[in-house]
């Protein structure tokens, strides 16, 4: 066949198979990749992003481009743990943030009251201007290749090696890593009452055929749930009854390249269920799914639908809901804490029970969805699978439930497949570094039974990862790896310089019990002085902020406010930050003691069955990360330990 | 695969004491091989190898030099035994030769010597025992009276660490009520308020220096209280002495400044172990050697936890007398005991304390130390003096220093919290310093390992055990 003749060469066909059907597809050489992702939502964004920009030729298939970087639950980035994730995103290089600082609708920072650790950022955001913006980087970045496609085949080589795609249409790419991030919509089906219909979120296509080539691969799959409210619109909404949630004044970004002022543009308003509300539900529970049987996939405790909170906390009078709009575009609004499965008209006939929404018109009905994901104990800590090289997951595919913990996995992903292609270090974040070390060794320690969401409980270094320091702790490393540019860490270091310097000088500035100082602090509430202190021991008093002491510091230095909150908080966390500093120092030793990766565990004399099937299967790196699953008891640890031992 | 275990032998019982039986015990994959090489029973139609678990032979032992004693094989069959292993107990006459011989025997059929701990650490790793158990072991093993015996006892079923996890429940309750309103702010999560945090906490605080105050009663029962037998020349210390020791420890004459040095034994006195140290006499000796045995007395006086200051009821108060007062005094602190013993009733009894030195003293005790007149009296004050408390009523003892080291951490992160949150500090620091403290619980009962505590749980064993 010459050139001229202009039919191209049918390469081979495969056979496609999805529920029992099966046919065959016509292949053909597309375009070949160093990475290829699989999915354009968060994790995908980022993993794609991430591998870009260290210079390998990627390229993200997506079902649909209008859904890239979607919000198809609530229209918000960041809340407890989570908006920690995101500025840890933003420190190692990651998009998330900017694109949330961007597009934000009104921004809070949560837990005030309780204290640095867990303060956490949270904004809403207008849910088309995110997709357009996070779509606009994909297509700006150099390198690569946003397009829309159904992936339905991973292909390996003869070594069992990772070597490319081929999608619905028979297009097959070459590539040396793929990064499955497909998130809620493998083998999707969606639940609304007695109905079910295959389907991804917000009426996209489901991916249909690529569990079965994965699962013909070796990857474990099982059946996760989750559920999303209602959107109704704002003009049924009567807003003179419901409380008005305002943001904050002063706003903090996510990202700490962004200096511009940031301003809110809506309010969010809060609403209660209601007995009224509780009677509807409870007389048509049979009617919802998830009573019935009908959903075999797990659901997560932690986000439960309202019927599930009516039925758990039946003690309870009242659940808060909070309507908050999606866009400045549109007059849809979303109504948190009432995601749902039951049919249409319950759902109608609950909703106008609450107060507000005695007239209110639903555009989007609630919803359960089930979909397909993988086992995360598969898993290495860079989230490439262990025993298919070149494979990695990331997101709602691993398990985890929420857009930050599914970006977070996706740069970790995307940071790690092009650490293996260039033959360089992994970035392996340990417990002590990031919540994202956490997230990820829960993972792929631990595993997960439900969607697995981040939480502060989740971390036993809290005062040590906090959001305003995440820059601290995670942009060298971004750096090393070659995502944070060389401007940031100068403006890092700066910042340090800075926060050491008036450290030092709070710390030999000396007070004298002045009547207007001792009138402030009778009035904080703090013991009087009798002679002279200085302005840090000061500080330290939990009643005082480095603020209220400016007036009577008068050589002061103007600083930018991220470096004043670094020194109160050092100041007043010095004994706490510490005394986690020496947990870290004390856990690191049983991290340094590395398990040999070839370890054949069954054949260690006195370890239980169980515990030689649980190392078996996840293989820890470290007598640490061994100590951590789940079945294998401290008696097993020791036995590790005496093992590790012998093996000198 | 079927895993083999090296096997391995150690005495049993005490070497250093003379005794009637003596026990070598063999656990390992070849335990009954070995067994069978050194025992031969007496029915020859019923060999080592056929015997079941649980069961017991008469025979001899031998060893290349042919047999040496009659002896009892008892045989356990894994994983019903006490390493959860085979095991092979023999039983010979209690002859430290006759026992060396035994064990070197075994040796020579293929078992080695046992590491210090190894049984025990062997049935921990089999999980046979918890670490908290494996530590009560120990002390059953060190028990030298009865009440530390029961006490090891119920440390190894288990009561005190049904106490801490009670402890750390309380604790984590707390902590997850703070972590339920912090990660979930939008769902309406009643807050905890500092009142009841500060309630919650101080009855942990509590509960844990209740535990800490019965391991240290315990210590003294187990160990045994550091006592000190003190009074003026010739008032019949070492004749009480003796009496406690239930035979003839000191020399007795009736010469005043006969004890010239310190004379020391542990005592089972009721429920209560002493060790107990009779001492020279106090007085302003002229003779160098007599001097020398004053100033013993007087600095062991001042590492007493319980003094028997004994006076002679038969002979007035003098000088003398007055000066071991007053030595008394400068030593008796918080935590130290003083129980005056009169001694000598079956005289007529003159001596008179001054007024208001009787109330240096816990008890006063009149007694006849010659003839044990009224012993009774004096052993009921020194379970009084002591305080043994809550863990007579069968308060449940921590099992080891290590577990008191633990709960004496986590009392003291609990404190710390409590007391920073009184302070106004913020509720993530407080809970942060609650986490340290169920950290320090955990690690008590077994839940965190780390090398520290493997090596520290494992390190105090006696070989054999």
């Amino acid at each position: 066949m010459t050139e001229s003749e202009a039919e191209l060469q049918i390469q081979s066909e495969y056979q496609c198979s999805h529920k029992g059907e099966s046919w065959f597809i016509r292949m053909y050489e597309m375009g070949e990749y160093d990475i290829i992702v699989i999915g354009g939502g968060h994790a995908g964004c980022e993993a794609a992003l991430a591998g870009a920009r260290l210079g390998l030729r990627t390229a993200l298939f997506t079902m649909t481009l209008d859904g890239i970087a979607n919000l198809p639950c609530n229209p918000s980035i960041g809340g407890t743990a989570k908006g920690h994730l995101v500025r840890e995103i933003d420190a190692l290089g990651g998009e998330m943030g900017k694109a949330a600082d961007a597009t934000f609708l009104q921004s809070r920072m949560l837990n005030r009251g309780k204290g640095p650790a867990v303060h956490s950022l949270r904004v809403q955001t207008d849910r088309v201007r995110y997709h357009g913006y996070m779509k606009k980087v994909l297509e700006k970045t150099e390198g690569l290749s946003v397009k829309q496609a159904e992936v339905v085949r991973v292909e390996l080589d003869g070594n069992g090696t990772v070597c490319g795609v081929v999608t619905r249409l028979g297009a097959r790419y070459g590539a040396r890593v793929v990064i499955v991030a497909t998130g809620t919509y493998l083998e999707s089906t969606v639940f609304v009452g007695e109905e079910s219909y295959a389907a991804g979120p917000d009426g996209v296509l489901p991916s249909r055929g690529l569990s079965a080539s994965l699962r013909e691969i070796g990857v474990v799959l099982r059946r996760f749930k989750t559920g999303t409210p209602a959107r109704i619109h704002r003009r049924s909404i009567d807003f003179s009854r419901l409380e008005e949630q305002n943001g904050d004044e002063n706003i903090t970004p996510f990202s700490f390249s962004t200096t511009r002022e940031l301003e809110n543009k809506v309010s969010c308003y809060v609403s209660y269920t209601n007995e009224k509300t509780h009677q509807v539900i409870r007389k048509n529970l049979h009617r919802s799914p998830l009573y019935s049987g009908k959903i075999e996939g797990v659901g997560p405790r932690y986000c439960p639908s309202i019927e599930d909170k009516v039925v758990r906390f039946a003690d309870k009078p009242r659940h808060q809901l909070f309507l908050e709009p999606m866009g400045l575009d549109t007059d849809e609004f979303y109504v948190q804490g009432m995601s749902s499965s039951l049919p249409e008209d319950v759902q109608l006939a609950f909703m106008r029970t609450i107060e507000g929404l005695e007239h209110v018109e639903v555009m989007r009905s609630a919803y359960a969805i089930e979909y397909d994901c993988c086992d995360p104990t598969q898993l290495l800590p860079t989230l490439a699978f262990k025993d298919i090289p070149g494979l990695y997951g990331a997101g709602q595919f691993n398990g985890t439930s929420g857009y930050e913990e599914a970006a977070a996995q996706g740069l970790v992903a995307g940071i790690n497949a092009s650490m293996w292609l260039k033959g360089k270090e992994p970035l392996i974040l340990e417990r002590s570094s990031s919540y994202i070390g956490t997230l990820i060794d829960d993972l792929v320690t631990k595993g997960c039974n439900e969607p697995y969401r981040m939480m502060t409980s989740r971390s036993e270094y809290r005062l040590l990862l906090r959001q305003d320091n995440a820059d601290d702790r995670l942009m060298e490393r971004g750096y090393q790896v070659g995502l944070v540019k060389e401007a940031q860490i100068k403006a890092l270091q700066d910042k340090r310089e800075q926060i050491e310097k008036e450290i030092a000088r709070v710390e030999k500035v000396t007070l004298g019990p002045s009547q207007e100082l001792n009138q402030l602090l009778q009035e904080k509430g703090t013991a009087p002085l009798h002679s002279g202190t200085t302005v840090a021991d000061l500080i330290r008093r939990p009643q005082l902020s480095y603020a209220d002491l400016a007036p009577f510091d008068p050589d002061r230095p103007d600083l930018p406010y991220a470096v004043k909150e670094q020194v109160e908080i050092r100041l007043k966390y010095e004994g706490y930050i510490r005394k986690q500093l020496a947990q870290v120092e004390m856990v690191k030793r049983l991290e340094e003691r590395k398990l040999p990766e070839d370890a054949d565990y069954r054949s260690i004399v006195g370890l239980r069955l169980e515990a030689q099937e649980k190392l078996e299967r996840i293989r820890p790196l470290n007598i640490g990360q061994a100590s951590r699953i789940s079945g294998v008891s401290p008696a097993d640890v020791s036995v590790l330990l005496i093992w590790l031992d012998q093996q000198r | 695969m079927e895993h083999t275990v090296d096997t391995i032998a150690a005495v049993a019982t005490s070497m250093s004491a003379p005794a009637g039986i003596s026990i070598v015990r063999v656990s390992g994959s070849d335990a009954l091989a070995v067994a069978a090489m050194v025992f031969t029973p007496a029915r020859s139609d019923r060999p080592v190898r056929d015997m079941d678990g649980y069961t017991g032979a008469y025979g001899k032992v031998r060893d290349a030099q042919g047999a040496f004693d009659e002896a009892v094989l008892w045989v356990y069959r894994a994983p019903k035994s006490y390493t959860g292993e085979d095991v092979a107990e023999i039983c010979c006459h209690g002859g430290a030769v006759v026992t060396r011989r035994l064990l070197r025997a075994c040796l020579e059929a293929g078992a080695r010597l046992a590491q210090a701990g190894e049984f025990t650490r062997r049935a921990v790793l089999h999980g046979k025992l918890t670490l908290p158990q494996a530590e009560a072991v120990m002390g059953l093993i060190g028990a030298q009276n009865e009440l530390s015996a029961k006490c090891a006892l119920r440390a190894y079923e288990g009561a005190a660490y049904q106490e801490i996890c009670a402890v750390r429940d309380a604790l984590l309750h707390i902590i997850a009520q703070q972590s339920a309103f912090i990660d979930y702010p939008d769902e309406d999560i009643d807050d905890m308020d500092a009142e009841e945090m500060l309630s919650r906490m101080n009855d942990a605080a509590q509960r844990l220096q209740r535990l800490l105050r019965n391991y240290d009663v315990g210590e003294a029962v187990r160990e045994g209280i550091p006592t000190v037998i003190v009074g003026k020349p010739n008032t019949g210390k070492s004749t009480l002495m003796n009496l406690l020791a239930g035979y003839d420890k000191s020399i007795v004459t009736d010469v005043a400044g006969t004890t010239r040095d310190v004379v020391e034994g542990t005592l089972c006195v009721g429920d209560v172990l002493l060790r107990a140290a009779d001492t020279a006499g106090i007085r302003d000796a002229d003779n160098a050697v007599e001097r020398i045995g004053v100033d013993r007395s007087l600095s062991r006086l001042r590492g007493a936890a319980l003094i028997l200051a004994v006076f002679d009821a038969s002979r007035p108060f003098d000088e003398e007398d007055l000066r071991v007062l007053e030595e008394i005094r400068a030593v008796k602190t918080m935590g130290v005991h003083a129980i005056a013993v009169y001694n000598k009733t079956d005289l007529d009894c003159v001596l008179e304390l001054p007024d208001g030195d009787a109330a240096l003293f816990d008890a006063q005790v009149s007694l006849c130390a010659k003839s044990g007149g009224n012993l009774e009296a004096l052993i009921h004050a020194i379970e009084g003096a002591a305080d043994l408390g809550d863990i007579r009523m069968g308060a449940a003892p921590l099992a080891s220093e290590r577990q008191r080291d633990c709960a004496a951490r986590a009392f003291t992160f609990v404190m710390d919290a409590a007391r920073a949150l009184r302070d106004g500090v913020t509720v993530d620091a407080v809970c942060s310093t609650l986490d340290l403290a169920v950290g320090a619980l955990l690690e008590l009962t077994g839940e965190v390992v780390s090398d520290a505590v493997v090596s520290q749980v494992f390190a105090s064993f006696c070989v054999g055990k």
